[in-house]
């Protein structure tokens, strides 16, 4: 049994525990760095956190019914290659094929999680190893780079502006909201909670878990697919070494937004923040210039572990 | 059984039998649920209770006989199966949510639904806070009315009180009570004589997969409906030697372990124990009236609200290292889960609690070790290929002896042995019950938990009844009869003086 002021405190501490932190990181941010607070300099962030908020809205499902999805970076990078590839047929192709390959293989991974009861842990560990090579194979050992005709509409998914803001900002913020709408206002939403809150029950209480965890799966796949086709389309190729650590950082934001790592507990807009929390101090390590850019990620490091001691600790 | 059948029965059993790896759980079972009463369904562990239950849900198909049910059923666990980390209302009305017109779920009205219907069953809590932090009896309270919004015709109620608090139980049967006269069936689960005899209309008692009665519970005598439980008929009075017990043992005057007052709220509540070297003392009473968790206790591996425990006089810290340093050895119940290392050879399991002893710097003397091993493997006659065969492929009673073997070779002066003949052959049993009986006379002082009654007579000097956490008796030489325990267990106190002695006793403890 969790006490009154415990959940009280993770209550605090998963609204706004991440949020605070970001409006001091952007307050201190603006004063200290004059070219941090400019519309540029802010669109870029928006439009570098954008991808990995998709992600990220994936593994938040995933999280939440107590699983993980190790297998989104090379999902990632396969949909972005699928994409690629599939331009030369045209927008729906290089846009449906990258949603579909990567939503299967998100597909199987639910498939064994729920029905063999394999650990999520190595259920997705083994098709980051297939996607990944899939993905080497394809592109001859990441040789072969393919590229998409920078006058193609898929090229605009990517690249076009609203009043210079990427689409795929928009693109991003319009799931996200969605997300949090299915996962608080639909009985598939509730589903997710009873899954990872207490497995058990919610099947004595007549929830699908096995049908959950397989659809939160898809979801995270095809999601992760989709990051990969808008990435591509924002670079114009499809790019083989990007990706590689990427599930790491989607599992790193979507705890320091909230989300119970153990599961039954977390939101999207916590993912959200903790997604600009980690862009944020990315994109003031890069402006500082001569601090060496890989501090970025013992920042993020640093936030995670004390994010998961305080989560651990305040649920005494 | 009584007639007045104005409707059919809701749940209706016929010759169920129902079979688990060999073992028949259930055998050539009837059962009769009538509309609108509250049945009682009892029997010890592993009586087949739990079996029965999930045969009526429909969890379990039965092997044979037939299942006609009329109703929709819900069943309430014990442990409370709901959703600690969503809110109340979340888990109220999972799956029958309240929508908006866009299908989207109306938490505004599922809240405010929430909070009136909970109303109607006391509780006042937020319905928006996760609900785990509700007291456990809200908890159940919340289960209950989750079961009887889903339209249940029938509600089992799996041993619902035995988590909460004296003032918790009085809302819950009052509850039920008033679901009772709304016409909802109920069958309801529980050890506890008091709360079946102020709420129940029927009862069935289920021993060893059969049902050994049915009938109005009011017609039916606490002593005999214990009796019928534990399978021992009520006139069945002197000892005799069904066990490999020998005769009592020589006891020494002073204890060399008293626990006085042990209480960990709601398990046991002011428990007094204290055995003498050379002595066996038996906790006997029904499950859960906290017989382990009064060993549990004496070891330091339950957290305490109140009580001390004494050894040679001098009072133990509460936690195992401490105890076990006093001289405090625990053989636990469940030999799978709480002691045996399968895949380890004979030889090291039983080294296992004397590692530290034989060890220097680290280093473990393997000469040592062999020659421990070799004593106990002779003394408690464990049959082995070799000390290096591995546990897993012992018998039951051997590796049982071998756990013996381990808290032995630590050289305790007191042995708290849980249930160290369950689930082992007959002479298994027997060369277990003999070499307890060794060593008591040898001076240790041995705390002996057991469910069977035969054991307890002929294998204790004393006896200490427990009931619901308290100690309802204690009885030595001519009072070490069936009937005795049976009667304290039944809580028809014969001996009031001395049970008031108790009692004042452990209030006494309790406020210091």
């Amino acid at each position: 049994m969790i006490t009154q002021a415990a959940a009280v405190r993770t209550k605090v501490l998963q609204r706004q525990g991440a949020a605070v932190a970001l409006v001091l990181v952007v307050a201190v941010s603006w004063l200290v760095f004059p070219r941090f607070g400019s519309l540029d300099n802010l669109r870029d962030l928006a439009l570098q956190g954008s991808f990995l908020a998709v992600i990220a809205l994936g593994m938040t499902f995933v999280i939440i019914t107590g699983g993980i999805d190790l297998s989104v970076g090379s999902l990632y990078a396969l949909g972005g290659v699928l994409a690629a590839w599939g331009s030369q047929y045209g927008f729906l192709v290089a846009l449906a094929l990258p949603l579909l390959v990567c939503g299967a293989i998100g597909l199987v991974n639910g498939l064994l999680i729920a029905r063999t009861n394999m650990a999520p842990f190595i259920v997705t560990l083994a098709s980051l190893l297939f996607a990944r090579g899939l993905l080497l194979a394809i592109t001859d050992e990441g040789a072969t780079t393919y590229q998409i005709a920078p006058d193609s509409a898929f090229v605009e998914l990517g690249r076009g502006t609203v009043f210079g803001f990427g689409y795929p900002i928009f693109i991003a913020a319009v799931l996200c909201v969605l997300g949090g709408l299915v996962l608080n206002r639909t009985t598939f939403g509730q589903n997710v909670f009873a899954t990872g809150g207490a497995e058990q029950s919610a099947i004595l209480l007549g929830v699908p878990v096995a049908k959950t965890k397989i659809r939160v799966y898809t979801v995270s796949g095809t999601l992760a697919g989709l990051a990969g086709a808008l990435t591509a389309a924002y670079l114009q190729s499809g790019v083989t070494v990007i990706g590689v650590g990427t599930e790491l950082d989607a599992i790193a934001v979507v705890v320091i937004g909230g989300t119970l790592l153990t599961g039954g507990m977390g939101t999207v807009v916590g993912t959200v923040i903790g997604v600009g929390l980690i862009k944020v101090i990315q994109n003031v390590i890069n402006q500082i210039g001569t601090l060496d850019s890989n501090y970025q990620s013992v920042v993020s490091g640093v936030f995670l572990l004390v994010v998961v001691v305080l989560q651990r600790t305040l649920r005494r | 059984m009584p007639t007045e059948t104005s409707a059919g029965p809701v749940i209706e059993v016929a010759g169920v039998t129902k079979t688990f790896a060999g073992v028949r759980a259930l055998d050539d079972v009837d059962f009769a649920l009538k509309r609108g009463e509250i049945h009682a369904l009892v029997g010890e562990n592993g009586a087949g209770k739990s079996t029965l239950i999930k045969v009526l849900t429909g969890i379990h198909t039965p092997d044979g006989g037939r299942v006609t049910r009329n109703g929709q059923i819900s069943t309430i666990y014990q442990e409370v199966n709901l959703v600690p980390l969503m809110s109340v209302a979340a888990n109220l009305f999972l799956g029958r949510e309240p929508r908006t017109r866009f299908g989207l779920i109306d938490r505004t009205r599922r809240d405010a639904d929430a909070a009136e219907l909970l109303r109607g069953y006391g509780i006042t809590a937020d319905v928006t806070s996760p609900l785990g932090t509700l007291a456990v009896g809200e908890q159940q309270m919340v289960a209950l009315a989750r079961a009887v919004e889903a339209d249940a015709d029938v509600v089992i109620m799996d041993e619902p009180t035995s988590s909460l608090e004296p003032r918790e139980v009085e809302t819950l049967l009052e509850v039920v009570r008033k679901l009772h006269q709304e016409g909802i069936t109920i069958i309801y689960v529980s050890h506890r004589m008091d709360e079946l005899y102020r709420i129940c209309d029927t009862v069935t008692v289920l021993r060893d997969g059969r049902n050994v009665h049915s009938g109005p519970l009011e017609e039916l005598p606490r002593i005999e409906l214990v009796s019928l439980m534990l399978g021992r008929s009520v006139g069945e009075i002197e000892k005799h030697g069904t066990t490999a017990f020998g005769e009592d043992h020589h006891a020494d005057t002073r204890p060399v372990l008293e626990a006085r007052g042990l209480t960990s709220t709601p398990r046991i509540n002011g428990v007094d124990v204290s055995i003498r070297p050379g002595e066996v003392v038996g906790l006997a009473g029904l499950l859960g009236s906290g017989r382990t968790e009064t060993a549990k206790a004496i070891i330091g591996a339950l957290p305490l609200d109140h009580g001390t425990v004494f050894v040679a006089g001098k009072p133990v810290p509460r936690n195992v290292k401490a105890a076990t340093r006093a001289g405090i050895s625990m053989l636990a119940e469940d030999r799978k889960t709480e002691g045996i290392i399968p895949n380890l050879s004979v030889r090291e399991n039983i080294v296992l609690a004397a590692l530290p002893r034989l060890s220097r710097f680290g280093v473990i003397s393997r000469s040592k070790q062999d020659r421990i091993v070799d004593t106990f493997v002779k003394r408690l006659r464990i049959k082995v290929s070799s000390p290096e065969q591995k546990v897993a492929e012992l018998s039951g009673g051997n590796q049982q002896k071998v756990l013996l073997a381990r808290w032995l070779c630590t050289e305790p002066r007191i042995l708290l042995l849980d249930e160290p003949t369950r689930g082992i052959d007959v002479g298994a049993k027997a060369e277990v019950q003999a070499l307890i009986d060794e060593l008591a006379r040898e001076g240790l002082a041995v705390l002996l938990i057991s469910s069977e009654l035969d054991e307890l007579l002929d294998g204790a000097d004393r006896l200490v009844v427990l009931r619901d956490g308290e100690v309802a008796g204690e009885l030595e030489g001519a009072q070490l009869t069936r009937e005795h325990v049976l009667k304290a267990i039944a809580a028809e106190v014969m001996d009031d003086a001395a049970s008031h002695q108790n009692r004042h006793q452990n209030s006494h403890q309790n406020s210091r």
